[in-house]
Order: C-alpha cells, then sequence, then structure tokens
C-alpha cells in the first residue's frame, strides 16, 4: 500500500495511484502546474484518406493497433441510452486484450454488464465515475487498480497535463461523414452537444468515430474534426434515443422539493442575483427553481446574458423568450433541447474545455452568478460530498459539480432527510470539497449561510429568507431521524481517491466491510 | 385468534411490519431495511422497546423497512401487536417532540390540509406549507380495515411531528364509531376535532360530553374545539341548533360531495345544487357566532377554478376552504386577503371615525358622505383580518394609491 500522507483538508491521501505520484489537496488555487501541456503524436497527411472507414469494430481495433494495458477515453452523451461501451469490451475480449484501463467521463446503469470484463481481466480498472453497481464492485474492493474519481474539468485537466494518457478515443457520434467529422444535433441517436468527446479527439494518439447516421461530407457543423480522427465505422445503432433525451423534462411534483425551489428564488432575489449568469442544473430542485426565477425576471422585466449548463424545455422557453442571452451548453437533456441546439444560433454546444477546464485562461463557469447544485451529505463545516453515501458505498460520479462551485454564489440545495437519511452531517464520508467553496445551503426548514460570506448575509437580512444556521439544520436532522451509525470501513484498504480541480487528491475511498452482504 | 398479525405499507418512509406468535419468551426481531446499515440497531432497540412497553413477549417480529421515521415505525409495530393480541390496551408512545398550543375559538382558519392518517410521509412536512389548519384523517380517506392502525398513526403524529403553528385537527369517524377515536388523540394536544355528518345538536353534545370527561381525566385544560360538518338536507337545515349546541363549537363546515348525494342531485362547477345549503350553514354560524367553513376544493390542477371557488366562497360569506395538496394553499390564502383598495378604504373609514370622536361629533364622514355603523364595523373588521394575515398595514397607508 502507497504511503498515506494528510492534506489540507486534514483527510489522509495516498501519494502513489495506479503507479503515478500524486499530489496531496493543498488548498483551493495553491496547486501551481509547471511544464508544457501534453501532445498526441504528430500524423503525417499522406498515410489518410478521405475516406477513413472501416467495415467492423474489430477492424478499427486492429487498424489503430490496440494492445494490452492500452488506456481508452469515451463520452458519456449517450448517457444511459448508451449501446456501445459494453459492445467495444465484448469485441476487445474477443480479440484477447486484457488490463485496459477504462477512462469514460460517466458511466450509467446500462454499464453494469462492463463488470463481466473486469472480472475477466479485460479491463484492469476503470478511472471515471463509478455509478450504481460499478460503485458497489469498487467499493467491496474487487476492482485491481484504484479508481479515481474527477470533475468534467478534471477529466479534460488531467489529459491535458499527461497524467491521464489517452492511447484512443472512442467516440459514438450521433451523425458523422467518412473522414470522421462528426456532430451530436442530429440523426437518429441525436444527443445535443458531444462536447466531452472533444478531449478524447484533441490529446488521443488514435480516435475512432462510431455512428449509425453517416452522412455526406461534410458532416455539418462539425463538433469533432475529421483532421483529428483515424478510423471510422458505421454500425446499425449507437443508442437508445428515448433513453439518451427524455421526451420532456418533467418538472417535479413534490410538494417538499418545489418548496425548496422557491427558497432559491427567494434567496437568489434577495441577495440580488436576478438578471446575472446562472448555471443550470437538471436535477429536480434546480429545474423548479429555474421556472421560478424565470417568473421573478420576468415580474421585474430583467434579462441574464447566458445561461450555464445542462438545457431543458425550461431554459430554451426562457432563451426564446429573451429572459436569457444565449445558452452555453455542455449536456442537452430532453427533446426541446436538441431541436435548439440544431437550429438556435444563441444556443451552442460547449466543452469542458470553454466551461470547466482548470488549464484554461478562463471557463464559463467560473462566470455564473449562482449555482444550484445536489449533494449527498454536507457538514457543519460547509464541506460536502458527492460520490459516496454514509454508509461508505461510492454510488456517484463527480460530474461538473466540482467545477461549477467556482461561480459567485453556490447553492447546495435538498431534502434535510431522504428515506430518514439525514443530509446533514457532523463530518461527510467523503470531502469532495472544502467548505470554503460553499456558500448557501437551502433546505425545506430554513437556508444556511457560510458565514464566511457575510456580504451574503448583509444583503439577504430582513428580507423575510427562512435564515437559520447549519449547525441548527444538523440538530434538526439528528432529531427527525435519530444519529446514524458510522460507516463500516476498512481503512487499510483505499480502493478509490477523489481529485481536486487542480489534480491534486483531496480524499481517499475505503472498502467497505460489512461482514455479510446485509439481508 | 391468527398466529400473525400484519401491519403497515411497502412505502418510500414507511414500513411493513409481521409479527408472529409462539417461539422462545425472548421476542426474536429481524430486520431488513434500505437504511440497515445505518439505522438497522435503532430500529431492532425501538421495536424491542415498543413490544415492551405493550407488555408483549415471544413474539418474531419480521420489519420490511424503507426508511420509517421512528415515530412511524412504533406506531405500525403498536398497530400490529394490537391485531395479534386485541385484547392489548397500552399505548406505546414516541417523545413528544412537538410544540403544541392552545388555540382560541376565532382565529384566522382559510385553509385546512387534509392528510390520509394511514400516510405518515405527508404528515412529517405538512406544516412547512404553512395552512392554517392541518386535518390528521381518521374518516374517509381511511378504508375501514386501516382504521384501528391510523389512530395510532395519527396519535403518534399529534406527539411526534411539529406542525410549525398550524392549528391541528382530526377528523373523527361518522358517530358513533367517532367516539372511539376520542381516547387516543384528546390527550395528545389535538386543538380541533372535525365530526363528520353531522345531523343532529345531540351529536355535537355527545361528542362535547366525551371529550370534557377524557380531557378532565387527563389533566388537560385548555379548549379542545369542534367542527361539525353538516353534508346532507338534514345536517344543513339543522346548522344553527347544531352550532349553538356546545360553546366548544368553533365553527360549522361544509361538506359537498356527501351532500349533493343526499339530495340527489349531481355536483357541478356552478355549484346552484349548493348554494341555498352553503347559505344556510353560512347563516346557521353566523347567527350562533362561530365560523362557517367552506367544503374541500379537490381538483389539485386546476388553480383558476380553486382561485374562483374561493372567491365564491368569500362572496357567500364563508371565511375557510378545504384542500388536498400544498400548492393550494398559497390560492385559498391569497384569495381570502383583503385587496389593497378595501384595506385603504378601511383605514380612511378609521381615521373618520377617530376624527369624530376627538371632535365629539355623532356623525362619522367622509369627504361629503356619512359612513353608516356597520361601514365603521365591517372596517374594523378589515383592519384586523388584515393584520392577523401578516399583511403591512400601514405600508399601504403611507404607499401611493
Amino acid at each position: 500500500m502507497a504511503e498515506m500522507v494528510a492534506n489540507a483538508v486534514g483527510r489522509r491521501v495516498p501519494t502513489e495511484v495506479n503507479g503515478r505520484e500524486q499530489t496531496p489537496f493543498r488548498g483551493v488555487g495553491k496547486f501551481e502546474p509547471t511544464g508544457r501541456k501534453a501532445a498526441p503524436p504528430i500524423p503525417a497527411l499522406h498515410q489518410y484518406a478521405l475516406d477513413k472507414r472501416v467495415p467492423t469494430l474489430r477492424d478499427a481495433l486492429e487498424k489503430i493497433g490496440l494492445r494490452n494495458g492500452m488506456t481508452i477515453g469515451m463520452h458519456h452523451h449517450m448517457r444511459n441510452g448508451d449501446r456501445m461501451a459494453v459492445p467495444l469490451f465484448d469485441t476487445i475480449a474477443a480479440m484477447g486484450i486484457r488490463d485496459i484501463v477504462f477512462a469514460p467521463s460517466a458511466l450509467f446503469p446500462c454499464h453494469e454488464p462492463l463488470i463481466k470484463h473486469l472480472e475477466s481481466g479485460v479491463i484492469h480498472h476503470i478511472e471515471g465515475s463509478l455509478n450504481g453497481p460499478l460503485g458497489v464492485y469498487c467499493s467491496e474492493g474487487k476492482m485491481r487498480g484504484m479508481g479515481v474519481l474527477r470533475s468534467h474539468g478534471g477529466r479534460y485537466q488531467a489529459i491535458q497535463d499527461g497524467e491521464l494518457k489517452i492511447d484512443l478515443g472512442f467516440i459514438p457520434a450521433p451523425s458523422a461523414d467518412m473522414m470522421g467529422n462528426a456532430t451530436g444535433a442530429f440523426g437518429p441517436s441525436a444527443c445535443g452537444s458531444l462536447g466531452f468527446a472533444l478531449a478524447d479527439s484533441q490529446y488521443a494518439d488514435k480516435v475512432i468515430v462510431v455512428t449509425d447516421n453517416l452522412v455526406e461530407v461534410p458532416c455539418m457543423p462539425w463538433e469533432i474534426q475529421g483532421m483529428n480522427v483515424d478510423v471510422v465505422v458505421v454500425v446499425d445503432k449507437i443508442g437508445d434515443p428515448e433513453k439518451i433525451v427524455s421526451g420532456t423534462t418533467q418538472i417535479t411534483k413534490s410538494p417538499t422539493r418545489i418548496l425548496i425551489a422557491e427558497h432559491i428564488a427567494d434567496f437568489i432575489e434577495a441577495a440580488g442575483y436576478l438578471g446575472r449568469p446562472f448555471q443550470a442544473g437538471a436535477g429536480g430542485i434546480a429545474l423548479a427553481s429555474i421556472k421560478f426565477i424565470a417568473d421573478r425576471m420576468r415580474a421585474k422585466g430583467l434579462r441574464a446574458p447566458f445561461a450555464r449548463g445542462g438545457s431543458t424545455k425550461y431554459l430554451v422557453e426562457m432563451l426564446n423568450e429573451g429572459l436569457i442571452g444565449a445558452i452555453l451548453d455542455g449536456q442537452t437533456f430532453d427533446l426541446d433541447g436538441v431541436r435548439s441546439i440544431a437550429t438556435h444560433p444563441r444556443h451552442v454546444p460547449t466543452t469542458p474545455f470553454t466551461s470547466y477546464n482548470y488549464h484554461g485562461k478562463g471557463n464559463w463557469a467560473s462566470y455564473v452568478a449562482t449555482a444550484v447544485l445536489g449533494a449527498t451529505e454536507v457538514d457543519v463545516k460547509f464541506q460536502a460530498n458527492v460520490v459516496t453515501h454514509s454508509d461508505g458505498y461510492l454510488l456517484h460520479g463527480i460530474g461538473g459539480w466540482q467545477n461549477t462551485l467556482f461561480g459567485d454564489c453556490s447553492i447546495l440545495a435538498f431534502p434535510l432527510f431522504r428515506g430518514r437519511i439525514p443530509i446533514v452531517m457532523e463530518e461527510v464520508t467523503t470531502v469532495c470539497a472544502p467548505g470554503e467553496m460553499i456558500d448557501v445551503v437551502v433546505t425545506e426548514r430554513g437556508i444556511a449561510i457560510n458565514p464566511l460570506r457575510q456580504d451574503l448575509l448583509d444583503r439577504v437580512r430582513g428580507k423575510g429568507l427562512p435564515l437559520t444556521t447549519i449547525e441548527e439544520l444538523y440538530a434538526i436532522g439528528q432529531k427527525l431521524c435519530g444519529k446514524p451509525e458510522p460507516a463500516s470501513v476498512d481503512r487499510t484498504r483505499p480502493v478509490a481517491v477523489v481529485k481536486w480541480v487542480d489534480g491534486t487528491v483531496i480524499d481517499t475511498i475505503y472498502r467497505v466491510d460489512y461482514g455479510e452482504k446485509p439481508a | 385468534m391468527s398466529d400473525q398479525a400484519l401491519a403497515g405499507r411497502d412505502e418510500k418512509s414507511d414500513v411493513r411490519v409481521a409479527l408472529t406468535r409462539g417461539g422462545p419468551p425472548e421476542n426474536e426481531i429481524v430486520v431488513r431495511s434500505s437504511v440497515v446499515r445505518l439505522y438497522g440497531p435503532q430500529i431492532r432497540r425501538s421495536v424491542e422497546q415498543t413490544l415492551r412497553t405493550l407488555g408483549v413477549s415471544g413474539v418474531k417480529a419480521e420489519i420490511d423497512d424503507r426508511g420509517a421515521l421512528d415515530w412511524v415505525l412504533m406506531a405500525r409495530v403498536e398497530a400490529a401487536a394490537k391485531r395479534l393480541f386485541p385484547d392489548l390496551t397500552g399505548e406505546a408512545l414516541p417523545d413528544r417532540s412537538s410544540p403544541t398550543a392552545p388555540t382560541v375559538r376565532l382565529r384566522l382558519r382559510r385553509s385546512r390540509l387534509y392528510l390520509p392518517g394511514v400516510n405518515p410521509d405527508l404528515m412529517q412536512n405538512a406544516g412547512l406549507f404553512k395552512p392554517d389548519g392541518v386535518i390528521l384523517d381518521l374518516e374517509d380517506s381511511v378504508a375501514p380495515a386501516e382504521k384501528d392502525a391510523a389512530r395510532i398513526m395519527v396519535r403518534n403524529a399529534l406527539c411526534a411531528v411539529d406542525f410549525f403553528g398550524a392549528e391541528r385537527m382530526v377528523r373523527i369517524n361518522q358517530l358513533p364509531a367517532g367516539l372511539h377515536d376520542l381516547p387516543a388523540i384528546v390527550p395528545r394536544g389535538v386543538n380541533v376535532i372535525l365530526i363528520p355528518k353531522v345531523e343532529e345538536p345531540t351529536h355535537v353534545k355527545q361528542v362535547a360530553e366525551a371529550v370534557q370527561q377524557i380531557a378532565a381525566r387527563h389533566g388537560r385544560h385548555d379548549p379542545i374545539w369542534l367542527m361539525p360538518i353538516l353534508e346532507s338536507a338534514r345536517g344543513c337545515w339543522n346548522a344553527y341548533p347544531i352550532a349553538v349546541a356546545s360553546e366548544t363549537v368553533c365553527a360549522l363546515a361544509f361538506g359537498a360531495e356527501d351532500f349533493t348525494r343526499d339530495i340527489q342531485a349531481e355536483r357541478t362547477l356552478a355549484g346552484h345544487e349548493s348554494f341555498v345549503a352553503r347559505s344556510l350553514v353560512v347563516l346557521g354560524a353566523r347567527a350562533a357566532g362561530v365560523q362557517p367553513i367552506d367544503t374541500v376544493f379537490s381538483d389539485v390542477e386546476n388553480m383558476d377554478a380553486l382561485r374562483q371557488s374561493t372567491k365564491e366562497a368569500l362572496a357567500l360569506g364563508f371565511e375557510g376552504k378545504g384542500c388536498i395538496h400544498p400548492r393550494q394553499i398559497a390560492v385559498i390564502h391569497d384569495a381570502f386577503r383583503p385587496t389593497d383598495e378595501e384595506i385603504r378604504y378601511a383605514l380612511k373609514v378609521r381615521a373618520a371615525m377617530e376624527d369624530a370622536e376627538r371632535t365629539g361629533s355623532g356623525v362619522i364622514s367622509l369627504g361629503t358622505k356619512m359612513i353608516d355603523p356597520p361601514v365603521v364595523a365591517r372596517a374594523k373588521r378589515t383592519l384586523r383580518v388584515a393584520e392577523e394575515m401578516g399583511i403591512d398595514v400601514q405600508a399601504l397607508a403611507s404607499a401611493p394609491a
């Protein structure tokens, strides 16, 4: 086991992960990277024809020279409708190749079949979000390498600074031409933005584009440029459309969640943030808050220059009504969003580079006024967790969560307890963000403002908001639910690490230890 | 006698309890729970403690939990125990953690939110939506086979749930069964008891007497108000005698659904079929000096119709409306709110009245118009209600119209 040292938030973290040396978290803005960005090998034009098609996935993998131990990157725009990751590894298994490191930008429940490839040794380990059954597999100490959890911006950062070297960028694309120009805006598996594939297309040694909708050259608009692509494969179906985007996004019907959304809108109005750029999440509470915010902007005749984020019908309506000046879209969540991104000149796809990247000279997420986000746990120091549950199990990825904390005001919103589990804890199970990054916590039982944000407190005091303290929210949760038992984990067995946006290690996730699997 | 009894539901925030008779003298407890790793030991302790309090031993308890809070778990265990051993009389009460305050006879009763007595999930947060009252229902929302369990659940909710200042109401069952609901709820801080399908003053008297006896036995001296629900031709016809049947009556409520069935008519959106009955309820209540309260509005999607219906109720003389979804509360409160113009006019009338008192004039006038006493009384009432509703009356006085 690698040496463990305490980092700036007092968590013990390994100094080496999967054979690579690590820097412990030093504090927000304290790590100064040096050196030059990573780069792919230099290609020569004479090796490439306009038509890069090969007949099958296996042909493509053979052509790019896939070997044991290579790292494969893949985007997650197909979400739970992805039909390519599992066939990819079935093919690799059939080729007799082993020990692949899989580095997707996210995984979903549909990827549970990858467990058999982890067990058989085709996949060595996964560096990327480990959700649901894959998270359980990792939590129970069954994965050979360590999980490395990075934010969407962190994945781009790690690829750029060379920590995460992608040998093969594997890019399912809803439409592409034979040269490899590709877009997610249309086609039977349309997903809207393809931004998460950008890093793979720019930095991977080899790039394969897979499509089920081959179009005439040139595929326009080309979000993925054919100049970066080695091979094109045409298959029958890359995804299940109804699982890629929802037909219509429904606002939550839960009265408690609607009440929380109203509290959010009250806070945003009281703090003077109405009419400023905002991050729009697609979670139930965040979505409901957008509707309330739109109502208030309309009533006051205000307009925001842009909104960032997962686009939905509600954001598209705001754009069309003129309440926002542009949508900078990282992920498109419903059909209204897909239609709008394909047709509206001020609804544009963005990438983790433009939105989140740490090694850039600016990013959009830092320039929003407010971001409404969820969490699995927050503690009385305002430290927050989005990856593990209070019982120690790793069940979620970080997504863009860490990156969107960099706006002026980050708002965590959640019901104070979910199925008897209180969300405000004495100490979070896993630190995904230090307390200074969380400005406000909004629950149905009151709004707690981080004492570090005296300016916010001054702005909203006396305006009728249900203000409380984080300690009070903690006390109410414990009173209603009872004090939970501590997580049972084996602290000598780290199974994954959580990276901060700058690539340093902010916390460690350990093997859960509940003896026999609980009945 | 059966060897096994079940209670509870396979729902989020609830729990199913199966108790089986026989076995060793100690109780055997099997816990399966969505939160077993975090709360398994607490669930086990709570079940054991509840069974011990009730004096139950030698049973196997199988707990299938989906995140029930402790007061819910205790109610389910008690319901199962009493089904297995019908002679059990003890109560296993959760810690009293909710503040209870007595209420006055006449207070804001614009909205009352109905909560089915079998659904603890809705109870925990009900007060957050700021209705004037919450009604824990034992009557129509509870199936006959679940009446026993609902009574225990409602009792535990009265003990354990903070309703954030909403008046704590319980709708008991139709008499005579409803009398059996009283011992569970009267000692536990209920403010208002709703009596369904009241047709005679004696119905009210029976409940008032039973409540008084139980309260005295438990040393409860704060008032417990009664709200008879009139939902038949006979009940509406007897509105006044019912309203004066006890000094503890605080309001008369109208129930449209049963009423229209009783008179063999169809319930329509326009509501002509119940116009006279609603007016009888208003007249009976006003004659007795209690509040007339309108029926429940049950279409939770149509907020425009709710607003319209509440405005009509207000125009007929009603002071309150029933609702079944938290979203309806704000609409109802808004509809009962006096308009800014009404408040400004009332302020002018009050100022004119104060002028007249100062100058010793017997005549109150506003400009060139003489003001009659009923107008003054109405103005005073408008201002009192506005202040009760938390409207900043003085701000309206100074703001330009």
